[in-house]
């Protein structure tokens, strides 16, 4: 436990106050905090970086949130095939990232992809996806999007079933409607559970690695280029390892701060 | 409840047609709505199975096309397919079955006696960046001599198993009601025979969950294997990744190659599939 967790994390701290580069000779030189201060306010690329990763994980949560949630009261009632539709619903979640980010890597192909040949027959398009920089980033938050969707679902759907059945009966009593009683009692019954759908999917969204480093690697020209991107470069391309630890840090803060602020508003929300 | 009424002043037989109706328009919706999931799986699938002619045709062939396996011939003829699978299929077995070994206990003292501390360490190892650990393993190992090597990517993998294990485990071992235990300390068991013969036997599905879930996360692992896994312990994703710089046009055996790597997890997900989602919440959401 003490090797494979705690080790690294000290470690990890303790270089990014230093400057070193694992394919030099010279020894680590203890620069102190200078690496954030350069992180902070003399790196673009890196503040880029940092907006990208925010604005990419608001966009599949969100998205993920809102597709979830129809899904799960589209689903919430008995029908036939509801096993079916779970086990269905699990396969994308489980399957290897590798092996979806390949499929659609081929299915966003610009000119003989099935993606574009499904945009046009709807009148849309031809889209560059993930070719132009333009479209990376939101091709990339589709994929995570198809991903992870149906986990918030499969929450929502357990959130659902464990809701009490007092307040819906009364609201029929009094005569509301439908879309009423979906606002005013059953989302706000739901949230505490929606905010854990949304703290987890809020922390591995941040952390998003496999799938835009297959595809795009960061491209084209740095247009899906996130904050755990620009470090692996850092750290495995040019061996900048004291920088790379010190964005480490920064990125373990932002994923620290993105779920503290999510357990307060449980907290006070609940 | 308005709708009920105007369709109840229709008389019987209207009704039931519009009760049909109504019906083949929900499955027509929950059918959408499964269309996005069904359709990738569908298309990997059926891409590995056409000629490279048909593959790459444009408009693209979605029912009707001639069914090769010249596809998957090609992924074993061109690359060392079985080695990477026994690489994935070691690591993963490896890193489970040490999971188990700590996470058991570990899931144990949680639930029996509260170690608030213990769990909160992993609930801040599963929240921590993958690529933070990855930067001092890899320094760590390459010092050792342990890049490229199992015990380097079993022990790493941990980091994916062990808090999966852990948190499926607490659920399953808090359902096992605390007197059973008791009346055994009183016959004169000792903690750890208690833990051992009583408890454990009595979460053996949880073991299974636990461990099928660990060993699925563990093989799709990319991140870690990617920088620690070298030409004799290469894993599966890092394989199929590799084929894509130099064969980026041959979609047919790519697609077997992805085809052939999501088999085995989806075998094994129909098993645990009431877990997936406790597992990936940390018991947050129980089903």
């Amino acid at each position: 436990m003490a090797l494979i967790i705690v080790y690294p994390v000290l470690y990890t701290g303790w270089m990014s106050l230093q400057e070193w580069y694992a394919s030099s000779v010279t020894l680590p030189k203890f620069i102190a905090l200078a690496n954030y201060q350069h992180l902070a306010f003399a790196d673009p690329r890196f503040r880029e970086a940092f907006f990208r990763t925010l604005y990419f994980a608001a966009l599949v949560v969100s998205g993920e949130a809102v597709l979830g949630v129809a899904m799960a009261l589209l689903f919430n009632r008995e029908f036939w095939g509801r096993g079916l539709v779970r086990t269905l619903s699990i396969l994308p979640m489980v399957a290897t990232p590798t092996a979806i980010a390949l499929i659609f890597v081929m299915m966003y192909h610009p000119t003989l992809g099935v993606m574009n040949y499904l945009v046009t027959r709807v009148g849309v398009g031809p889209l560059k996806w993930t070719y132009s920089s333009h479209t990376a980033l939101y091709a990339l938050a589709l994929v995570d999007v198809w991903e992870w969707t149906p986990l918030v679902m499969l929450i929502a759907l357990a959130g659902l079933a464990a809701l009490p059945r007092e307040p819906y009966e009364s609201a029929v009593i009094d005569g509301a409607s439908g879309p009423t009683i979906l606002w005013h009692i059953t989302l706000p019954l739901l949230r505490p559970i929606l905010i854990v759908a949304v703290l987890f999917r809020a922390i591995d969204a941040i952390k998003t690695f496999d799938i835009i480093f297959i595809m795009t690697q960061g491209g084209p020209s740095n247009a899906s280029e996130t904050i755990n991107l620009l470090l692996f470069n850092q750290a495995f391309s040019y061996f900048n390892i004291g920088y790379a630890s010190s964005m480490a840090v920064a990125l373990f803060a932002i994923v620290m701060g993105a779920s503290l602020i999510l357990m307060k508003v449980r907290r006070t929300e609940w | 409840m308005v709708a009920g009424v105007a369709v109840a002043a229709l008389g019987p037989k209207k009704r039931r047609i519009t009760d049909v109706l109504r019906t083949a328009g929900y499955y027509a919706l929950v059918c959408l709505a499964m269309l996005p999931t069904v359709f990738v799986f569908y298309w990997m699938v059926t891409l590995s199975l056409k000629t490279q002619v048909e593959a790459a045709g444009y408009p693209p062939h979605f029912f009707r096309f001639a069914v090769t396996f010249k596809n998957y011939a090609e992924v074993f003829q061109k690359n060392p397919f079985v080695l990477y699978v026994w690489n994935s299929s070691v690591v993963a077995a490896g890193s489970t079955a040490l999971g188990l070994i700590v996470g058991l206990p570990a899931a144990f003292s949680i639930a029996r006696w509260r170690q608030q501390g213990l769990a909160l360490t992993v609930l801040v190892a599963r929240i921590i960046p993958g690529i933070s650990y990855l930067i001092p393993w890899y320094i760590l190992f390459r010092h050792l001599h342990l890049v490229d090597t199992y015990p380097a990517l079993i022990l790493t993998h941990l980091v994916v198993s062990l808090p999966l294990i852990i948190w499926v485990l607490i659920g399953f071992f808090e359902d096992v009601p605390e007197e059973l235990e008791h009346a055994a300390l009183i016959d004169g068991c000792s903690y750890y025979s208690a833990f051992w013969r009583i408890a454990l036997p009595l979460v053996r599905p949880g073991i299974v969950a636990a461990a099928i879930l660990s060993f699925i996360f563990s093989w799709n692992n990319f991140l870690f294997s990617v920088i620690l896994a070298g030409r004799h312990t290469r894993t599966l994703p890092i394989a199929v990744f590799n084929m894509i710089s130099y064969e980026e046009i041959s979609w047919g055996p790519l697609a077997a190659a992805a085809t052939m790597i999501t088999l085995p997890v989806i075998i094994l997900t129909l098993i645990v599939q009431r877990h997936i989602v406790s597992g990936l919440t940390f018991g947050a959401v129980k089903r």
